[in-house]
């Protein structure tokens, strides 16, 4: 099984529901796809032992070759490949790499064939364990913007067998599909406040259309207003666990630890959030049979 | 000879456009004829390399000048690959850009003078 923890506002606490939910859940692999700003490590400590460098592959014009027709710029939709009239020449042909989306349209689509492609990095990937679980987490260079590419990679990590919780960035955007894609359940971590509940409607928004199943974890639970329960009620989405707005628990993430080490409330809150999760896949694996 | 000014409207009379890529006209001047083509500006909407399109867009029109307020990066690298000189710190009407250009008030520009994505504030 495969659940993301999401959000559509960022500061909402999926990186705390993430790691407690993977330590809860005994053997489990976490991967931080907050590739942007990475922070699982922070609770989880994990030892190392790889490294992957990740690179993606942007044209490298070979100007010999190139007959200046200006079809490498006409089928790029990212606007990162000029082709220009340049004085005593047939034509410049410009690239941008850091507009590139290295989709290999230009490549593929060169009737000179003059464009080859050549990796530049863009981020690495980190791999280790703690204690009984899988650990791995990305990390984009500064300046990058393509966090789905990294992403992606990250999660060929992903073994059927093994139970993989991912941590995915804020937002509704590409990284964020980049991240939720695949999974069986997404956890949708919100705040009661208007804010929480403006940008878990987004959120929603975002996995109905992929079609995949979730649920809704009230972090902070207690402080400001009904309005999340509400929505919830009315749109019949499942509040799989409440956390309570605690200082205790603010401290314990201050000081960089985690909630359900040894017996007690937070373990069985959190052990209760697992279980909440497998049945909203079994229920939409029974929906699925039907 | 003909030049290029960036302008929020079609006529000469319109306002100058203070940027380039997302420049809402590019106005083409013939210098010796007066005669004016206005081109609405494709790439306004663009998420990225609206610069560059739009140098794209210039460069196909031989143009001797590019005329406009301010001038990114990659525009700039484009323009400057296609041998076209640009013209920066154009102000008021699309008709007084070109008058400071033809009596040589309009510095031009040796590097880009603003950032990537400057075009987008508001």
């Amino acid at each position: 099984m495969i659940i993301a923890v999401a959000s559509g506002k960022g500061g909402t606490g999926k990186t705390t529901i993430a790691v407690n939910l993977a330590l809860v859940s005994g053997k489990a692999m976490l991967l931080d796809c907050d590739v942007e700003e990475p922070n699982a490590h922070l609770f989880l400590k994990p030892r190392i032992s790889s490294k992957e460098e990740v690179a993606v592959p942007v044209p490298f014009v070979d100007t010999a070759r190139c007959t200046g027709c200006g079809q490498c710029a006409k089928v790029c939709s990212y606007n990162a490949i000029a082709v220009v009239p340049s004085p005593g020449k047939k034509a410049s042909v410009l690239v941008f790499p850091h507009l590139c989306h290295a989709c290999g349209a230009c490549s593929l689509l060169c009737p000179a064939g003059a464009i080859r492609e050549e990796p530049r990095r863009i981020g690495e990937i980190e791999e280790g364990v703690c204690g009984d679980l899988g650990f791995a987490h990305g990390r984009l260079g500064i300046g990058e913007v393509l966090s789905p590419f990294l992403i992606r990679r990250l999660k060929e990590r992903i073994s059927s067998s093994v139970l993989t919780i991912i941590d995915a960035p804020p937002g509704t955007s590409c990284p964020v599909v980049a991240a939720i894609r695949g999974v069986d359940v997404c956890v949708l971590v919100t705040e009661p406040t208007p804010f929480g509940l403006h940008d878990l409607t987004l959120a929603v928004d975002v996995v109905r259309q992929m079609r995949i199943p979730f649920g809704v974890v009230i972090n902070r639970a207690g402080l400001g207003d009904d309005a999340v329960e509400a929505y919830c009620r009315n749109e019949r989405i499942p509040i799989l666990a409440r956390i309570p707005f605690d200082r205790e628990i603010a401290a314990r993430y201050s000081a960089g630890q985690v909630l359900v080490e040894g017996p007690g409330p937070m373990r069985d809150l959190f052990f209760q959030l697992y279980q909440n999760v497998c049945r909203v896949k079994d229920e939409a694996d029974r929906c699925v049979e039907r | 000879m003909k030049v290029c000014i960036t302008a929020s409207g079609p006529q000469m009379s319109d306002p100058s456009d203070p940027r380039f890529g997302r420049c809402s006209y590019f106005v083409f001047l013939d210098l010796a004829t007066k005669s004016v083509e206005a081109v609405a500006n494709p790439n306004l909407e663009a998420a990225g390399g609206a610069g560059i399109r739009s140098a794209e867009l210039v460069a196909s029109r031989e143009v001797a000048a590019v005329i406009t307020g301010h001038v990114g990066p990659n525009a700039f690298r484009t323009l400057e690959a296609a041998g076209i000189p640009v013209f920066i710190g154009a102000r008021g009407t699309v008709n007084e850009a070109a008058a400071a250009y033809e009596e040589g008030r309009l510095q031009k520009a040796e590097a880009p003078d603003s950032g990537s994505k400057s075009g987008m504030r508001p």
